[in-house]
């Protein structure tokens, strides 16, 4: 069953179409990739279906109900989680209050305090910052931003997340461990869209990939096809990527 | 003994103390004051309501308002239109009321407007009503300027004193909800609050509109305190500028910051202002000069502050004494 599907999905910027007739579709309890160059549109995609900004054309659904055109937290509510390219926290809080304004918000009936505060707690846990709940949010280094950020998107309950970049900038253990909190969101029935330039990370998670390029999809498929095909070598993966990983 | 120690264990008690002998104070106050005094505490207490209303919306959500003259200017003509024809208590729903509404529908036209944009914005709509009113009013009544009946001095302070409560109450009840959590996080990144579910359209509106609605009241009672009132008084962008740097004097950190710069500005505003005009000004650009530069967070900034350097200062005394016993062993 396809949990999220897109169809002739166009945004235009000005005379730009940064996204441009894209059709997709992201299975129920896929870890679903997307890559591309940089300014293919994989953000803007990503806005798209969250809401930041409205279609030029083509519709996107989301478990069968169309979500285009709703605002962003009309989307949140309904199920799709995200984090950002470029973290955005609320500076103005503690790690806890900023996993709380997820707990609280994300969810479609009204969460009472008690159990607001405890979901907050179980997804601070879950990214493994629990000790950090009372520290101001920018005290933290980037990555355990980002994993706030993560914690964040899950207090909202998502049935689908978008990651957009997780592991730009970590080190490569960082980035073991941020696959496998992919890994472990995905146990716990969470259907994953990532953003990632960290192939490795792609091709250790991901069961499908979409390949963006000015725009347009050039491929969709599993890892390997996704490795072996010739667009994408020639415009993102270059020789020695084929070869290996 | 330690005093530190008993003011953080016994905070709650000492705050509640202290409010009810600050509630005291204002219920008994026209009664052993000269009636000058209450005139003037009843002045203040319209800047703390103006402040505080202005910081409940701006100050967590960073929206940077110019507008409380408009909302205040507002009640303050709905007093003068309707005190010959309503009852006073009436004039004041309707005044509250009528910014309210008002309120609103400039928020969900403008608060998409965001940064610098929404402040031009809200600056424009407070010379526009002065405008406006000017315009209507000659045009319509045939005159510029209404007289407001005096009513008795104690009467207005004993009604600032509930509405300066009530906004103050809301104020803080606001901030330890999730509603005010939600403000937070608009004024931490709107963009991430909204993808968490917030509906920020709403949120901000609503708070825009409650705000405004205290500063409408704030008119009506004004009105008859100043006896007279033509558009340039009462949207006097004095009434938009005062309130903010009431909120930054008092630190908006807090629901009581902006209270405490309110009752010190506007006590300084309403005894001094009129006697030394132009040293009262210079007086008061070079504090707030002072002030941005070196409390940023206000004088509320400073308490957390002296905390961390008394803090230190003991700790590091209890150490020394401790090494100076161990050295006489």
């Amino acid at each position: 069953m396809q949990i999220l599907e897109g169809q002739g999905v166009t945004k235009f910027f000005g005379g730009l179409a940064a996204v441009s007739n894209v059709d997709f579709a992201v299975g129920q309890g896929e870890i679903m990739g997307l890559i591309g160059p940089n300014g293919a549109g994989k953000t803007t995609l990503f806005n798209l279906i969250s809401g930041s900004f409205p279609l030029s054309s083509g519709e996107i659904r989301f478990k069968g109900q169309k979500i285009s055109g709703l605002k962003p937290h009309r989307i949140c509510r309904m199920g799709i989680g995200r984090t950002f390219q470029e973290t955005k926290v609320f500076g103005n809080m503690s790690v806890l209050q900023n996993v709380l304004v997820g707990a609280f918000f994300g969810n479609p009936v009204g969460t009472s305090g008690s159990d607001a505060a405890r979901e907050a707690t179980e997804a601070l846990e879950f990214v493994g910052l629990t000790a950090m709940g009372a520290s101001p949010i920018n005290d933290l280094t980037l990555v355990n931003q980002k994993r706030v950020e993560v914690a964040r998107a899950l207090a909202t309950k998502p049935e689908l997340l978008l990651l957009d970049e997780l592991m730009a900038g970590l080190t490569s253990t960082e980035v073991g461990e941020a696959m496998e909190l992919v890994t472990r969101m995905h146990d716990k029935g969470i259907t994953i869209l990532m953003v990632e330039h960290v192939m490795k990370a792609i091709m250790g998670v991901c069961m499908r990939v979409m390949v963006l390029h000015h725009g347009e999809k050039i491929a969709d498929g599993t890892c390997n096809e996704i490795s072996c095909d010739r667009k994408v070598i020639d415009v993102y993966l270059g020789e020695q990527t084929h070869a290996g990983s | 003994m330690d005093i530190t120690r008993l003011v953080s264990t016994h905070r709650k008690l000492l705050l509640g103390g202290f409010l009810i002998l600050v509630l005291i104070f204002l219920a008994t106050f026209p009664i052993w004051a000269r009636a000058y005094d209450v005139r003037v505490l009843a002045l203040v207490l319209i800047y703390v309501v103006l402040a505080a209303g202005w910081a409940m919306f701006s100050g967590t959500t960073g929206y940077m308002s110019l507008a409380p003259a408009a909302f205040f200017g507002l009640g303050m003509y709905a007093m003068a239109l309707l005190q010959y024809e309503l009852p006073f208590p009436l004039v004041i729903a309707i005044g509250g009321a009528l910014s309210f509404v008002f309120a609103l529908l400039i928020g969900l036209v403008t608060l998409r407007l965001k940064g610098m944009y929404f402040a031009v914005f809200t600056f424009g709509l407070v010379v526009f009503m002065t405008e406006i009113t000017q315009y209507l009013e000659t045009r319509l009544l045939g005159k510029h300027g209404q007289a407001i009946i005096p009513i008795d001095n104690q009467t207005l302070f004993y009604i600032m004193v509930g509405v300066a409560v009530a906004t103050v109450l809301v104020t803080y009840l606001i901030r330890r909800s999730r509603w005010g959590l939600a403000m937070l996080g608009i004024g931490g990144n709107e963009e991430a609050a909204e993808h968490m579910g917030v509906n920020t359209t709403g949120v901000k509106v609503f708070t825009f509109a409650i705000s405004a609605a205290f500063m409408g009241v704030a008119g009506v009672v004004a009105a008859p305190l100043l006896i007279y009132v033509n558009s340039n008084i009462a949207f006097s962008l004095y009434y938009s500028f005062l309130p903010i740097f009431m909120a930054i004097l008092g630190g908006m950190g807090t629901a009581y910051g902006p209270v405490i710069g309110a009752v010190i500005l506007g006590y300084l505003d309403t005894r001094l202002r009129a006697q030394l005009f132009n040293y009262f000004n210079l007086g008061f650009g070079i504090i707030m000069v002072l002030i941005i530069l070196f409390l940023p967070k206000g004088i509320t900034g400073l308490v957390p502050m002296l905390q961390d350097k008394l803090g230190g200062a003991m700790r590091r005394l209890r150490k020394g004494d401790r090494e100076e016993r161990h050295a006489n062993t």
